[in-house]
């Protein structure tokens, strides 16, 4: 079969397909309001009101550019290649997260929908929706599993101290997939007056564009950034992928840059061959789940499988349709970082950096350092570090056999 | 039935346009069903729900006291359609190994014992797992007549309803309340067997009144259609059916035979009692509208 060369300017097509991926799998009540969605964001994507709007937010509200830091130490420690980090965790509610809420929120505002939706794994998404409705003065309600609010106590007392109703979701794995489902429901039944705030690169078109779009301002400056630091563009971008929202955002403006590799770290658990990981790309099928068709962990007749991940962010059994496409194209790559790996990745940046990274991004740390290890110091990787590690110490603490009280 | 007819009721109730095709036993249904005067009953129940004997024996019962169709709903690990009542249905069936093959089979072996017409109530993932073509060639030789797909719009419908189409099983399309005119011209276009009209914008599951807006939305269907229209999505009383029944071609009732089936799993009255509750909501379906 011929392999089609990647263009990133012609995908997805009118119906959001990445070649065979993507899509609007959704029952029909959802289909005319994903429409409007999708009207709605193309014309303020080209209003310059709306980006002028939005650019001042990033700049003044998010904090941004984020810098693109040098990490010596653990360079030095690796031994081999260059690694430098995308501070994304020196966003405003500490991590990338920020970038596509208040571009979504703004859209809500702007299609006259007063109350917000969003479901969450690790709380990010939902403490980022709970900030933009706080500072928009917009209703907001966010579905969390109900084992994410026990590991992530922290951040849900955020959101509702940022005045969110956080709605524990009991059914299934009780983890963010359930969340998503309870948030579709929630979108089926108040389509009219909610906006659904989906948080990562996945869902029913126009969701993986729109918020790969909002998060490529991450990619963006660290092309600017990285032709400064090094006078030219990194050799490789390792990010980590549940859904896939901060990779994709990172990724996707160095797609037709063939000489920067591409590398997206899955969630690998308690290690693949014990079946308890989170790698729909290294382990799964094509299938539908939320909306779209990408790669998902599924038994053999098409149930869903559950995930598993130290990090709740990454805790999800589908991958973004986008990066499922470029994964087929031979574009991006994927591999598994373990839970014990990410741990060491989380301990080595804390110690050699002091920077302590979110769980997820730890992944993209660990990953980063053994890929390091095998280059020589002239090249340059960046790693997307996605979020700061604040809401995870306690699940580090467990991990590594103390208690925080 | 005779040539003509067939041809007559093939050009109204199945396919306003293009060529003739062999009725399907739900075109079938829908046509007697028009010729006595009566609306359908569309009795749902939860595949494997408390196990798959039992879905055997109800399917039998609901069709004996008065169900025209059944709908078998093939549980998924993550149903977004569907409110709670469903969704524990679906659990249970998952966690007693009830799978989409295996659904078949019971499909299988119904059909030596009753002729009602059984439509699936799926989602698109454990088709896909299936195999879209193995899907419709098993389902069909199985006996199943019609699928409805939660989360398969016309627009991702073409390559499932290809192979559906030739394999003479019906692909049931669904209208919302949201449904623009122009999606609501495409969708009576596609579907094959009936239209499925949700009542009401959300989830299944019971409600305390039937939605207002739904003659408007029956009137509009029947402006560019001549296809039976059935509606669920909240109908779970006898007066609701009633109410329905003057409007619509059929009416599906699905959460609340579940909760009964879910209160009198195990009992030895669960068959009778699903028995009762069919025969009292097909009642009023049966007189002059």
């Amino acid at each position: 079969m011929k392999r089609a060369r990647p263009r990133p300017a012609a995908l997805p097509d009118a119906q959001g397909h990445f070649g065979r991926f993507g899509g609007r799998f959704v029952p029909e009540t959802l289909m005319a309001p994903l429409v409007e969605l999708e009207r709605a964001y193309a014309r303020a994507r080209r209003d310059p009101a709306f980006q002028a709007r939005l650019a001042g937010l990033l700049r003044d509200y998010a904090g941004r550019p984020t810098p693109l830091y040098f990490a010596t130490r653990l360079s030095e420690q690796a031994g081999g290649a260059r690694i430098y980090l995308k501070r994304e965790d020196l966003c405003h509610t500490g991590a990338h997260k920020i970038n596509n809420v208040l571009g979504q929120a703004l859209l809500a505002e702007r299609m006259g929908k007063r109350r917000v939706i969003a479901e969450t794994g690790a709380g990010q998404h939902g403490v980022a929706t709970a900030t933009a409705a706080a500072l928009l003065g917009l209703a907001c309600e966010v579905y969390m599993g109900a084992e994410d609010i026990e590991r992530q106590a922290l951040n849900v007392f955020r959101m509702r101290l940022l005045g969110a109703r956080v709605v524990p979701v009991e059914s299934g794995s009780r983890t963010l997939k359930d969340a998503i489902n309870e948030a579709l429901r929630d979108w089926v039944t108040n389509v009219r007056t909610t906006y659904y705030l989906l948080g990562s690169a996945l869902g029913p078109h126009p969701y993986p564009v729109m918020v790969r779009d909002f998060h490529a301002v991450i990619g963006a400056e660290t092309r600017r950034q990285a032709r400064q630091a090094l006078g030219r563009l990194p050799d490789a971008l390792v990010a980590c992928v549940g859904g896939g929202s901060n990779a994709i955002g990172l990724f996707h403006p160095f797609i037709g840059d063939r000489r920067v590799r591409i590398i997206g770290v899955e969630p690998g658990g308690e290690g693949l061959a014990t079946g308890r990981h989170g790698a729909s790309m290294t382990a799964g099928r094509v299938g539908v789940l939320h909306g779209c068709m990408s790669y998902l962990l599924q038994s053999d007749d098409g149930q869903i499988a559950t995930a598993h991940s130290i990090s709740a962010g990454l805790d999800y059994p589908g991958v973004g349709p986008e990066h499922a496409y470029y994964r087929d194209a031979g574009r991006f790559e994927f591999v598994a970082v373990t839970d014990e790996e990410a741990l060491e990745g989380f301990e080595a940046l804390t110690r050699l950096e002091g920077i302590m990274p979110a769980l997820e991004s730890a992944h993209a740390v660990a990953h980063a350092m053994r890929l390091a290890k095998t280059l020589p110091r002239a090249k340059a990787i960046v790693v997307g570090l996605s979020g700061r590690g604040d809401k995870d110490v306690h699940v580090v603490a467990k991990a590594l056999g103390t208690e925080v009280k | 039935m005779s040539d003509a007819r067939l041809a007559q009721a093939t050009d109204g109730a199945r396919r306003p346009r293009g060529p003739r095709y062999k009725l399907t036993r739900l075109g079938e249904t829908f046509e007697g069903l028009r010729a006595r005067g009566e609306r359908a009953l569309v009795a749902y129940l939860t595949a494997g729900d408390p196990s798959l004997a039992d879905t055997r024996r109800l399917v039998l019962e609901a069709a004996r006291r008065g169900a025209d169709v059944v709908e078998l709903g093939v549980p998924f690990s993550d149903p977004l359609a569907d409110g709670p009542v469903i969704q524990r249905a679906a659990m249970r069936a998952l966690d007693r190994g009830t799978t989409l093959p295996r659904v078949l089979e019971t499909v299988a072996t119904l059909r030596a014992e009753t002729n009602v017409p059984i439509a699936l109530l799926t989602y698109y993932n454990p088709v896909l797992a299936f195999g879209l073509k193995a899907f419709a060639r098993t389902a069909a030789d199985a006996g199943v007549d019609g699928v409805i797909v939660a989360d398969l719009p016309p627009e991702e419908a073409d390559p499932l309803a290809a192979e559906a189409e030739a394999a003479g099983l019906d692909l049931v399309a669904m209208v919302a309340p949201t449904s623009t005119p122009e999606r609501v011209r495409l969708i009576a276009r596609r579907s094959r067997g009936f239209i499925y009209l949700v009542a009401l914008t959300g989830v299944t599951g019971e409600r305390r009144e039937v939605p207002r807006d739904l003659a408007a939305q029956i009137r509009a269907l029947r402006r560019v259609t001549r296809m039976p229209v059935c509606v669920g999505f909240g109908i779970s009383r006898p007066e609701h059916v009633e109410a329905v029944g003057r409007l619509a071609d059929g009416v599906i009732v699905g959460s609340a035979i579940v909760r009964l089936v879910e209160e009198r799993a195990g009992s030895a009255g669960l068959v009778e009692a699903v028995g009762d509750f069919v025969a009292a909501l097909k009642a009023p379906l049966r007189g002059p509208r």
